[in-house]
């Protein structure tokens, strides 16, 4: 039973990681529409900038902040050069962008600065301490921390802010948001200058967690799952989805793993959130949509 | 003056019902039938048949199995490489356990055995859409991908992962030759493009058109949903299953499931995207693209950098490329190297006049 | 002329048909009868549930309570293909064209149903797929004349003008030969030549191909001088029903469309 709860916990602080990049998807497809499959490169970007920018010898914070700046002017650029031009077309197409887009990103990070594999210590210790005899990583708790600062930070911003309550607007509604006056262009940018700041954070926290390295792209793949489970609009769904994909992936791959050979854990949650897709078409937190003709 | 269709009358629905209506249009085709099957395998040496013929020709007919699904019918699909995988295992198997199978049957039944797959996968796309959709093909990618590695009956206990395509004997004819895989690979992706393109001009085509444009008006008319999304990715799995037995067969001779990764589905993705999504002739424009892109890329950067570039920063050019065009095709031209080449043969039919 | 025309036995029976989207109430007990031959037009101001009672009659909405009486077989709720199969067409208020393809195109696929080979013999193209694809062919250049799309029969939709947007769309419904035609504001959005050429077009469908029309419509004007009958719906109820002088004098229907007080 302990065992169990302890497999238990450790899934749940892995799907909070799960969650930190789910969120920087939602961010975007919520004001914009778009499924940023290019996150995943976003998240390798701003660890492979952090990290080359801490070697030069940059203090730790200057380092974040120079980093910070470079996601911001990213996500800026991307939104003017790639999606502008992009507007009104299907989503599939925008979808197709953010693929070529990705491999653009992951190219271009490589590119400047290097493709061997960093480490990355943010100073935290990942030794497990001991809670009434179950392990619990603190790191992981370090992380979870981060998360709910980071998803309580955004609340505030979207529902306290000017600029905020403009996105929420907009994610409503374009033409309505524009027509009474939103500036639909400069919510976007600040979207997407979001997204980067939230590919930051996990990029720092999955990075030192795998190190710096070309793999830290296929965290968009763990997204996925997530954001079906939680719906694509969700901010709450991203986190909940997040834990449920964490949980019992974890909980799948220690007891029902074993029987087929493990490695179980790269289709498992496709295949968790397909079955629920196939109850709730919306995800769990989605909207639902009435097709009108 | 010579690509006109001035004095071409067509007196007949059949005759304005033909593949290519303007005469221009068969003649060239016919030359590039004739410059394939009766001039290359004369003229070409055994680098450019294995290395790029062969792929070359493999890689149209995959991604026209996924223009099928994601160009015409209009289902996104991020998984295309996993039935390649299933194609190419499916074939060993055939002619591994059952004795004296012709190899042409076992790729028939490659394809067949991957169009099963492909129907059970494609059973989601009858509740979700677009994304989530896309998101269910990944499932397939990552599950066919961890069944061949983890249940060691499909390698048949290769302790590698690693197969080794059985010879191929047609009455007493073995393809063993660069020379002769090219022409056999050729035959089978003419016939097949052949059909695809029969398909696609016919109800079975339109049907799945009608579904990618607008569902609701589709049902409307009486457009069975289930049958028709299933039918898509049924037969694109078939092309897509033959595909990866031709690579395993015909290009490669060895072959591990690794060769069928995520990467390989989204270079069949780009080849689609660049080639034209929505036509039979794209899939052969961005596949050769994707083929000799590199090759030239090479051939420029050692030149112009005489050779300083190593080849980790090569392959990153090279991606980052890619990436570009991409969002650059889809931006500008989202139907393609195909759009552009029919923009260009109507700029030809005016030559020399403006207008 | 109305008068002269012979109507035929019930083609259609609405039978106190509702319909809420959440708590919206779309369609409140609605009954009506269509003629065989009959060209109805059901007007009503924005909002007053036309769209919705078109979706109820070919299936794409289920309305939680009544039936629909089609061809003499009563159903809760058809599915549209099976509206499609017993020769109901439809048009839509908002453009469902299918972009990507020809004008030809669009009008043969609105002839799917009738196209029977299958995809086999479609894929060896000689045989069975060539004669029905050419002999459908004959059909859907029939419907290119009669509606005079000619010159544009192999230009993609999406790059048309609205108004040849709007007779595309209803050449594809044509293209099944339905018995039942329901026209979704085909002349919303049109300029006055436009509208009188969509007119002219939906009558010479009644009367030439005996087709039954249903035609829905906000602006009165136009459909009180080519309908046999004109059924008012208001907020969801209908308000009147009737030849269109009878529609034109019904007080409820003057309040409807002039407000109160005047």
């Amino acid at each position: 039973m302990l065992f169990f709860i302890e497999v238990l916990i450790g899934g749940l602080l892995a799907g909070v990681m799960y969650s930190l990049v789910a969120l920087g998807f939602v961010l975007i497809y919520k004001a914009s529409g778009v499924l940023n499959f290019a996150q995943g490169s976003m998240v390798l970007f701003a660890a492979l900038s952090f990290v080359s920018i801490l070697a030069m010898g940059v203090p730790f914070w200057l380092a974040l902040l120079l980093t910070l700046a470079i996601m911001v002017l990213l996500g800026v650029v991307i939104e003017k050069v790639v999606l502008r031009p992009l507007v009104n077309q299907p989503q599939i197409t925008l979808f197709m962008a953010t693929i070529g887009l990705s491999i653009l990103i992951e190219a271009l990070g490589q590119m400047i600065w290097g493709s061997q594999v960093h480490g990355l210590d943010l100073g935290i210790n990942d030794i497990p301490f001991n809670f009434y005899g179950v392990f619990i990583s603190q790191f992981d708790l370090f992380a979870a921390g981060c998360a709910a600062v980071l998803v309580a930070g955004l609340s505030l911003f979207f529902h306290k802010t000017k600029i905020g309550r403009a996105l929420r607007a907009v994610a409503d509604d374009h033409q309505a948001a524009m027509s009474v006056g939103i500036p639909l262009k400069h919510v976007w940018t600040v979207v997407w200058a979001a997204a980067g700041f939230v590919a930051l954070v996990a990029g720092l926290l999955w990075g030192s967690r795998l190190g710096v390295q070309f793999a830290l792209t296929l965290v968009v793949l763990k997204a996925l799952p997530v954001l079906i489970l939680g719906g694509f609009t969700s901010v709450p769904g991203a986190i909940v989805g997040g834990l449920i994909i964490g949980a019992t992936e974890k909980l799948a791959e220690v007891f029902i793993g074993p029987y087929f050979g493990g490695g179980i854990e790269n289709w498992f949650p496709y295949a968790l959130a397909l079955v629920f897709l196939l109850i709730r078409p919306d995800g769990l937190f989605g909207e639902k949509h009435i097709e009108r003709v | 003056m010579i690509y006109r269709e001035t004095g071409q009358y067509k007196s007949n629905y059949g005759a304005d019902e033909q593949i290519f209506p303007i005469r221009q249009d068969r003649i060239g085709v016919m030359i590039i039938l004739a410059l394939a099957y009766l001039v290359v395998p004369f003229i070409g040496n055994d680098y450019w048949f294995s290395a790029i013929l062969i792929p070359f020709l493999v890689l149209s007919l995959a991604a026209i199995g996924l223009n099928l699904l994601t160009g015409y019918a209009g289902q996104l699909s991020l998984g295309s490489a996993g039935f390649m995988a299933v194609g190419a295992f499916a074939a060993y198997n055939f002619m591994l356990r059952i004795e004296g199978m012709p190899f042409l049957l076992g790729f028939i039944l490659a394809g067949l055995s991957a169009a099963a797959v492909g129907i059970v996968f494609g059973l989601p796309s009858l509740r979700v859409k677009g994304f989530y959709l896309a998101a269910a093909t990944l499932a397939s990618q990552f599950f066919i991908e961890w069944v061949l590695t983890k249940f060691p009956w499909f390698t048949n206990y290769s302790a590698s992962g690693v197969i080794t395509a059985q010879k191929m004997v047609l009455f007493g004819y073995a393809f063993d030759t660069p020379v002769s895989r090219y022409v056999l690979t050729l035959v089978i992706v003419t016939l097949l493009a052949l059909v695809a393109k029969n398909l696609v001009r016919t109800r079975t085509g339109r049907d799945w058109m009608a579904i990618r444009d607008m569902d609701v008006a589709a049902e409307v008319i009486g457009i069975p949903m289930l049958k028709t999304k299933l039918l898509a990715f049924a037969i694109s799995s078939f092309y897509l299953g033959v595909a990866g037995a031709l690579w395993a067969y015909c290009y490669l001779g060895t072959v591990e499931p690794q060769a069928f990764e995520l990467t390989r589905s989204f270079q069949l993705l780009f080849i689609i995207i660049i080639g034209g999504m929505g036509t039979i002739v794209g899939a052969f424009f961005g596949a050769a693209f994707i083929v000799f892109f590199p090759i030239f890329l090479n051939l420029f950067t050692s030149t112009v950098f005489a050779g300083q570039l190593d080849p980790g920063m090569l392959s990153h050019l090279e991606q980052f490329v890619f990436g570009s065009l991409i969002i650059f095709f889809l931006i500008v031209e989202p139907l393609g190297l195909a759009r552009l080449w029919q923009l260009g043969k109507q700029k030809l039919r005016l030559w020399p006049f403006p207008h | 002329m109305a008068e002269s025309r012979h109507l035929g036995d019930i083609i259609l029976k609405i039978d106190h048909i509702s319909l809420s989207f959440g708590g919206i109430k779309a369609l409140v007990d609605i009954s009506f009868q269509v003629r065989r031959g009959e060209f109805l037009a059901i007007i009503g101001p924005n909002g007053a549930g036309k769209s919705s009672m078109l979706n109820v009659i070919n299936g794409v909405y289920h309305p939680q309570t009544g039936t629909v009486t089609y061809k003499g077989e009563t159903r809760h709720h058809m599915p549209p293909h099976r509206a499609a199969e017993l020769g109901i067409g439809r048009t839509f208020q908002n453009i469902a064209l299918f972009k990507g393809m020809t004008v030809l195109d669009n009008i043969k696929t609105g002839r799917s149903l009738k196209i029977k080979p299958n995809f086999l013999m479609n894929a060896i193209w000689f045989g069975p797929a060539r004669r029905e694809e050419l002999e459908h062919r004959r059909k859907v250049e029939e419907i290119i004349d009669f509606l005079r799309l000619e010159d544009i029969r192999r230009t993609p939709v999406g790059m048309l003008p609205y108004g040849l947007q709007k007779r595309v769309e209803l050449g594809r419904a044509l293209a099944a030969e339905p018995d039942l035609l329901l026209l979704d504001e085909p002349m919303a959005g049109m300029n006055i030549e436009e509208k009188q050429a969509m007119c002219r077009f939906a009558l010479d469908v009644n009367d030439e191909f005996g087709t039954t029309v249903v035609l829905i419509e906000h602006d009165m004007g136009v459909v009180m001088d080519i309908s046999d009958r004109v059924v008012v719906l208001d907020y969801g109820r209908k308000i009147a029903d009737g030849t269109p002088d009878e529609v034109r004098q019904n007080p409820e229907v003057i309040k409807a469309y002039l407000g109160v007080g005047h």
